[in-house]
């Protein structure tokens, strides 16, 4: 099976069922479904064979869904790309996977058009642009497309099979540049049937999804959702509250996926306003959801199931905390999903038993196929695992477990800030700090935070003679960091406390920054 | 009052960003300019600024999502007050 099949066999047997809702339109399983066929049929016109990776550099559209599943359907391998990133990274992006087609809109398209010269791309197009316009070279309106009738709306040949990659999702390595973690159709299949297990989804379900599709954890949403052949509400962000509570009640939807940010949110609001009668369960990723949130949370929505999960861009996810394990276990994570094995290992890579804090390892169909082009980093993730030949996940995260086999997580073993449930890295930030005329030593840490669950803070010792301040620093960081990756905080100081070694003492300064919260 | 409105997004949210112009029409939020954390400080600037209380329920693009909605939300806001 290929992850396009959650589209077609919904297709098949619901066809006129509202899959996808955003804005103020609706569309049915079988509007997407023609649509993404002459889509595909497009990029394969353009040039796109099997495996052969596309860009997508879009907002939570009806365009962006189109976009992925067109992918898919044509043999290619999409990628997700925050729509908040700069050229920059877009740049990195686009020249490490070599990337054969862009889709994005046309104020984006002006904001990366100058990267595209020279690079792999054969063709652009452009989610927004009305039709018949001229576009210039090798850039195409998906107006035009969809309306092309010399394309068929019957789906493509199939040309990849189940192992051959999907998705690259890039994601923020402690080395600082971003990796392309390789996930397979299959390995999407695992994880969505494991998630779809055990919130026991149905095609009664109604998710509403504020989370970016560039994170794995939104994405996921509309994969369940057509899988299952419920129906998805998109909307941009968490941004405007109270709109997104009145869309809640307005589509009764059922799921509502969070994390911290979200949740931090809410809790400031006087939520008996609103009737969430209809809604079925919360979902937390991205970063734990403090204990307090969870006890608001229960207390203000007694019939809604709230599930507490973990897990990693790697293989998608690892845990879920069962609702009725909420009370007893509050701390916990939970236990592995279904069809997965997991265990905490030592230095030395022995297991350990309870209560002895070690690296988690996963073992499942869910996990990646490496990271695109990046040996080392792939064979550090993946090791030799119990069966001749296997490769299993070394995530990375220090966890120990209860004596059930419940687990909780301890800390990260690298110095990956989460913020907003996405990870930063300090190394990325740094050096766009060290770009920056005036900046002689930059260390950048993550700093409690209420809202965001760690705030990124970048700490500046300044030239001799530079007049740095706060603003141009972040104006900076704004016009070269995606948006979470731009600093909350700046502090500037004479000199940068060291250890012994002559490296920057990031402990003392994490140390210090949370006396001063 | 769309001046000290320009200027508090321009200081906090873009920095004084070269090149990220917008019209008093443009959405805060389709233009990126703002965030889930920045709608916090946009209210506690218009408490501190309008001595305008913004309700959990009226937290909607209607009433802040652009220069002009402002405007619009603050005068009606201070209208009912006075």
């Amino acid at each position: 099976m290929q992850l396009e099949e959650f589209l077609e066999a919904s297709a098949r047997v619901a066809g006129g069922k509202i899959a996808l809702i955003s804005g103020e339109r609706r569309l049915t399983y079988a509007e997407i479904d023609r649509r993404c066929n002459r889509l595909a049929h497009s990029l394969a016109a353009a040039g796109l064979g099997r495996g052969d990776r596309v860009m997508i550099y879009l907002e939570n559209s009806v365009e962006a869904v189109l976009a992925v599943f067109a992918t898919l359907k044509a043999g290619a391998v999409f990628v997700m790309i925050n729509p908040t990133t700069k050229a920059e990274r877009f740049t990195y992006i686009l020249n490490h996977c070599r990337a054969a087609a862009v889709v994005t809109d046309a104020a984006k398209f002006e904001s990366v058009r100058q990267c595209l010269d020279g690079s792999s791309v054969k063709a652009v197009f452009l989610a927004d642009a009305g039709g018949g316009r001229p576009n210039g070279h090798r850039v195409l309106s998906f107006e035009d497309v969809l309306a092309d009738e010399t394309l068929s709306s019957e789906p493509p040949p199939k040309r990849s099979i189940d192992i051959d990659l999907a998705t690259l999702v890039y994601t923020s390595g402690s080395t600082g540049r971003p990796k392309g973690v390789m996930i397979t159709h299959l390995n999407a299949i695992a994880a969505a049937h494991s998630i779809i297990g055990y919130l026991e989804n149905t095609s009664h379900d109604v998710v509403l999804n504020v989370l970016p599709l560039s994170f794995g954890y939104g994405l996921y949403q509309v994969f369940m959702m057509f899988r299952v052949g419920g129906t998805v509400v998109l909307e941009r962000s968490f941004t405007y509250p109270a709109a997104i509570l009145d869309r809640i009640v307005r589509e009764r939807a059922t799921g509502f996926p969070m994390i911290p940010t979200i949740s931090a949110l809410l809790l400031q609001m006087d939520l008996t306003k609103w009737d969430f009668s209809h809604l079925r369960y919360i979902t937390n990723a991205g970063a734990a959801m403090p204990l307090e949130h969870i006890a608001k949370l229960r207390k203000l929505m007694p019939h809604v199931k709230i599930y507490s999960m973990y897990g990693q861009t790697e293989c998608t996810r690892v845990t879920y905390l069962p609702p009725d394990q909420i009370d007893a276990r509050p701390g916990s994570v939970g236990r592995g999903m279904p069809n997965q094995e997991h265990y905490i290992v030592d230095d030395s890579g022995n297991r350990v038993g309870p209560g002895v804090v070690g690296e988690l390892v996963v073992r499942g169909a869910h996990v990646m196929k490496g990271y695109w082009e990046m040996p080392q980093a792939t064979d550090k993730a993946l090791r030799p695992g119990p069966l001749p030949g296997e490769r299993v996940l070394h995530t990375g995260d220090l966890f120990k477990s209860d004596e059930e086999g419940y687990l909780y997580f301890v800390a990260r073993k690298d110095d990956i800030i989460k913020t907003r449930g996405e990870k930063v890295s300090p190394r990325e930030v740094e050096d766009v700090l060290y770009a920056l005329p005036g900046v002689a030593q930059a260390a950048v840490i993550g700093v409690p935070d209420k809202i965001l669950g760690s705030a990124v803070k970048a700490v500046i010792v300044p030239r001799g003679g530079a007049q740095l301040t706060e603003r141009e620093v972040l104006r900076h960081c704004a016009a070269h960091l995606d948006d979470y990756m731009v600093p909350k905080f700046v502090e500037f100081r004479d000199e940068m406390p060291t250890t012994a070694s002559g490296k920057v003492a990031k402990l003392a300064l994490s140390e210090q920054a949370r006396e001063c919260v | 009052m769309k001046d000290i409105l320009r200027q508090f997004i321009n200081d906090n949210f873009l920095f004084g960003l070269q090149g990220r112009t917008f019209s008093d029409d443009d959405s805060l939020l389709e233009k990126r300019i703002i965030d889930s954390t920045g709608v916090l400080e946009l209210i506690a600037f218009l408490d501190a600024t309008f001595s305008v209380k913004v309700q959990d329920d009226e937290l909607l693009p209607e009433n802040l999502d652009s220069i002009n909605r402002l405007v619009h939300y603050i005068e009606k806001k201070s209208k009912a007050a006075a």
